[in-house]
C-alpha cells in the first residue's frame, strides 16, 4: 500500500495491513480465487457496471436522497445533520447494494444456489430478494434467537421463496449463522455461491462488497457538494460488520473529513455483554480473514451482545481494525439504552423509525453534534428502517402490541 | 527433530507392510482426565499415529459430532496449555506414537506462534493440522513450523488439481492429508474410485505419506481405504462413541474409555490384513 492513500487497499494477499487475508478450509481455496479473478474481470467489463448500475437505479430505487434532518439539527443545537437515506432502498436498508453485486458475479460464475448468513435478517431479506429477481434457489442460515427476535424477516425470507435454517449451535446468532452456511459451502462447492453480508470474510469478499457498497459515499458526495458546495465536516455510521460505514467511508478517507463507527456497546463495554470489537475486542482470525475479535484469553471466541441483532457479532470487517490502528476513522461505544433513546427521537423529531443498528449512529450523532459549531456539516448513514425492530422495541420500553 | 517420528513411524509400517490407523479425539472431551486415559490406551488398543484435537469455538470445517465435542470440551475448562499438557503427560507413557494436533489457527495465533511451537515441541507434538491455514497463509505458521522441525500436515481436497497440488506441498512436511470429500467431517462416506485416482495424483507429485480422513466410518471402510494410501483417519466415529458413553451431567460414564479403545481396536491395522 502507498503511504498517501487510505483507499489502495488490499494488497495481493488481501491484507489491509496485518488485516484481512485469506484464513479458510483448502477445500475453498479454488473457489475463493476463481471468484476473485472473476471479480477483478467484472471491474473492467462496462457491460457488468451497466447491468448493476441499471439495477440499483431501477429495482433498488437509487440514488437514495440526502437529507437535511432540519428538526433534529434544531433539536441538538450543534452541527448540520444530514441522513443519507438508505433506509428507502428496496427492502429496507443498504444490504440490497451488496447482494445485487453478488448475484450477478455468481451468474458470471454460472453457479445456481445461493447460500448466506443473517442477523438481523436484512442481509437475508435481501439475499432472497435478488434470488427471487433472478431465479436462482435460495438458502438462509440464521441463529434460533435472531429467528425468534426478527419474525418479521423471516416470513419476509420465506414468502420470497428462500429456505431458512435455523442455526442452533454456539450463541443461535450471527457468527454461528456464518459458521453453518461456511459448513454448507464447503459440502456444495460446485454449485453454490456464498453472498457474505458484510465486508468481512477472506479475500476478496471484504473488498468486493465495500466495493459494492461504495455508491453510498459516491452518492454523498456529488449530493453535498451540489446543496452546500462543499464536502462535509464528519461522517457518522454503525459498525457490525462494518458495510454500511465502509460503503460511505471509503470514497472520502483521502479528505480531510471526521469519521466515526459506531460499535454497539450492548449493556456497556465494561461488562462481558457488548459487541465492540474495537473497542473491547482485540486481533484474531475467524471467518476466513484476521482482524479484531472479541474473545478469551484462550483464543475463544466469546458471544457478543447488543439489542441491535445486525450488530450482534463479535467482529468487524478488516478493513476497519486497519483504520482503527492507523486512526483514519475513530470507532466510539454505543449502549443499548443509547440506541433505544436514539431510536425514539429520530422517530419523534424526524418521522423516521430507524434500524436499531442505525439508531446506534444517531446516538452518536445526539453526543458529538451539540459540541460542534453550527457551521459544521455532518453526514449520518441512515443504513436501514425500522420496521423489524418494532417488536423488539416494544419489549425494551414494556409496552404491548 | 518431530518430524522424525512421524518418518520413524511410516518406516517402520512400511517393513510391516501395512497403512497405519489414525485415530482423532478431542483434547479434553468430555474432561481432562478421561480425555488422557482414552489417550494412553490408544496406541495399545490399535492406533499408529494420534490425531488430538485442539478443541474451538468455532469449528467451522466440522460436522455435529467434532462441535460437540468441542464445546463439551471448552466447557470442562480446556486451554491450549492443557492439550500440551495432556501431550506431556502422554508422552511419559510413550515415546513413539506420533502426535499430531489438529485444529485451528486463532488459539495459536493468540498463544503466539513461536511460543506456542516450542512448547509443543517441548510436550512431545510431532505435527500440526490447521484446517483454516491454506498454502496462501503458510508465512503464518507452516514455514515458522518447518523451521522449526515441527510437522505441518498440509490439505489437499476433492478441488484440488495438479497445479494447485504443487503450491500445497510447498511447505508440507510429515504426510499429506487428503480430505476424501468435499464437506465438513462426520457426514458422507467418499466413495473409493475418486479417492484413489486423488491419492496417486499426489503420489505422483510427492514421496510424502499420504493420509485419508473425513467420513471413513467403519472397520470395512478403514480396510478398505487403507489399501489405497499409506494411513487412514477415524474422527467422527470415534468421538460418537464419547457421546453416547457420558451421563446427562456430561460427566464420563464408567465404561466410556474401554468403549472407546474396544471401537478402536475393531478399527486396528495390525492383523496382516492388510
Amino acid at each position: 500500500m502507498t503511504k498517501n492513500t487510505y483507499r489502495s487497499g488490499p494488497d495481493n494477499d488481501g491484507r489491509y495491513g496485518d488485516f484481512g487475508g485469506r484464513f479458510v478450509s483448502e477445500t475453498l481455496m479454488p473457489l475463493i480465487l476463481d471468484l476473485e479473478k472473476a471479480y477483478v474481470a467484472s471491474k473492467d467489463d462496462p457491460a457488468f457496471k451497466a447491468e448493476f448500475d441499471n439495477l440499483l437505479a431501477e429495482y433498488v430505487g437509487r440514488p437514495s436522497p440526502l437529507y437535511f434532518a432540519e428538526r433534529l439539527t434544531e433539536h441538538l443545537n450543534g452541527a448540520k445533520i444530514y441522513f443519507k437515506r438508505e433506509e428507502l432502498n428496496h427492502t429496507g436498508a443498504h444490504k440490497i447494494n451488496n447482494c445485487i453485486g453478488q448475484i450477478l458475479l455468481a451468474r458470471r460464475m454460472g453457479k445456481s444456489r445461493i447460500i448466506a448468513e443473517t442477523g438481523a435478517g436484512q442481509h437475508g431479506v435481501a439475499t432472497a430478494t435478488v434470488c427471487a429477481r433472478f431465479g436462482m434457489k435460495c438458502v438462509v442460515y440464521m441463529g434460533e434467537k435472531d429467528i425468534e427476535r426478527q419474525k418479521p424477516n423471516v416470513f419476509r425470507m420465506k414468502l420470497l421463496g428462500a429456505e431458512v435454517v435455523p442455526v442452533t449451535c454456539g450463541s443461535e446468532s450471527l457468527k454461528d449463522a456464518m459458521n453453518e452456511a461456511m459448513r454448507d459451502w464447503v459440502a456444495n462447492v460446485e454449485d453454490t455461491f456464498y453472498i457474505i453480508g458484510t465486508a468481512a470474510g477472506p479475500h476478496p469478499y471484504p473488498e468486493l462488497v465495500r466495493d459494492f457498497q461504495c455508491v453510498i459515499g459516491h452518492e454523498t458526495r456529488e449530493q453535498i457538494l451540489e446543496r452546500e458546495g462543499r464536502l462535509p465536516d464528519s461522517l457518522v455510521a454503525c459498525v457490525g460488520g462494518g458495510s454500511n460505514a465502509i460503503g460511505l467511508f471509503h470514497p472520502f478517507l483521502d479528505d480531510d473529513i471526521d469519521m466515526y463507527g459506531v460499535e454497539a456497546a450492548g449493556y456497556g463495554i465494561d461488562t462481558d455483554k457488548h459487541a465492540a470489537s474495537l473497542t473491547g475486542g482485540k486481533p484474531g482470525v475467524l471467518h476466513g480473514n484476521r482482524t479484531y475479535l472479541l474473545m478469551d484469553d484462550d483464543g475463544q471466541i466469546e458471544e457478543a451482545h447488543s439489542i441491535s441483532a445486525g450488530l450482534d457479532y463479535p467482529g468487524i470487517g478488516p478493513e476497519h481494525s486497519w483504520l482503527h490502528e492507523t486512526g483514519r476513522v475513530k470507532y466510539v461505544p454505543i449502549t443499548d439504552s443509547q440506541a433505544l433513546e436514539a431510536f425514539q427521537l429520530c422517530t419523534e423529531y424526524e418521522g423516521i423509525i430507524p434500524a436499531l443498528e442505525s439508531a446506534h449512529a444517531i446516538a452518536y450523532v445526539i453526543e458529538l453534534a451539540p459540541t460542534l459549531p453550527k457551521d459544521h456539516i455532518m453526514v449520518m448513514n441512515l443504513s436501514g428502517r425500522g420496521d423489524k425492530d418494532i417488536f423488539t422495541v416494544a419489549t425494551a420500553l414494556g409496552a404491548e402490541i | 527433530m518431530a518430524v522424525n517420528r512421524i518418518e520413524q513411524k511410516f518406516a517402520d509400517l512400511k517393513k510391516e507392510d501395512r497403512s497405519a490407523l489414525v485415530t482423532f479425539t478431542t483434547a479434553g472431551d468430555p474432561d481432562y482426565d478421561t480425555a488422557l486415559d482414552i489417550l494412553k490406551g490408544l496406541p495399545t488398543a490399535g492406533a499408529d499415529i494420534i490425531e488430538l484435537g485442539m478443541p474451538f469455538s468455532d469449528p467451522m470445517a466440522d460436522g455435529p459430532a467434532i462441535q460437540a465435542a468441542s464445546i463439551r470440551a471448552l466447557k470442562a475448562g480446556m486451554t491450549a496449555a492443557k492439550t500440551l499438557q495432556m501431550v506431556q503427560e502422554f508422552r511419559g507413557l510413550d515415546q513413539t506414537t506420533p502426535i499430531i494436533l489438529m485444529g485451528y489457527y486463532n488459539p495459536i495465533y493468540i498463544y503466539g506462534v513461536d511460543r506456542f511451537l516450542d512448547d509443543a515441541l517441548d510436550a512431545g507434538v510431532d505435527g500440526l493440522i490447521i484446517v483454516d491455514l491454506p498454502p496462501e497463509e503458510d508465512a503464518e505458521l507452516a514455514i515458522p513450523a518447518g523451521q522449526a522441525g515441527m510437522g505441518c500436515i498440509h490439505l489437499a481436497t476433492p478441488t484440488t488439481d495438479e497445479d494447485r497440488l504443487a503450491h500445497i506441498l510447498k511447505n508440507a512436511t510429515g504426510f499429506v492429508y487428503y480430505v476424501s470429500i468435499a464437506g465438513i467431517t462426520g457426514t458422507r462416506e467418499p466413495d473409493l474410485a475418486p479417492v484413489k485416482a486423488a491419492v496417486d495424483m499426489i503420489r505422483r507429485q510427492t514421496d510424502l505419506p499420504v493420509a485419508i480422513g473425513f467420513g471413513i466410518k467403519t472397520p470395512e471402510n478403514v480396510y478398505n481405504f487403507a489399501k489405497i494410501a499409506d494411513a487412514v483417519v477415524v474422527g467422527s466415529a470415534i468421538v460418537n462413541i464419547i457421546e453416547v458413553n457420558i451421563d446427562q451431567e456430561g460427566l464420563a460414564k464408567p465404561e466410556l474409555k474401554s468403549r472407546v479403545l474396544d471401537f478402536v481396536g475393531t478399527l486396528s491395522l495390525r492383523k496382516g490384513k492388510v
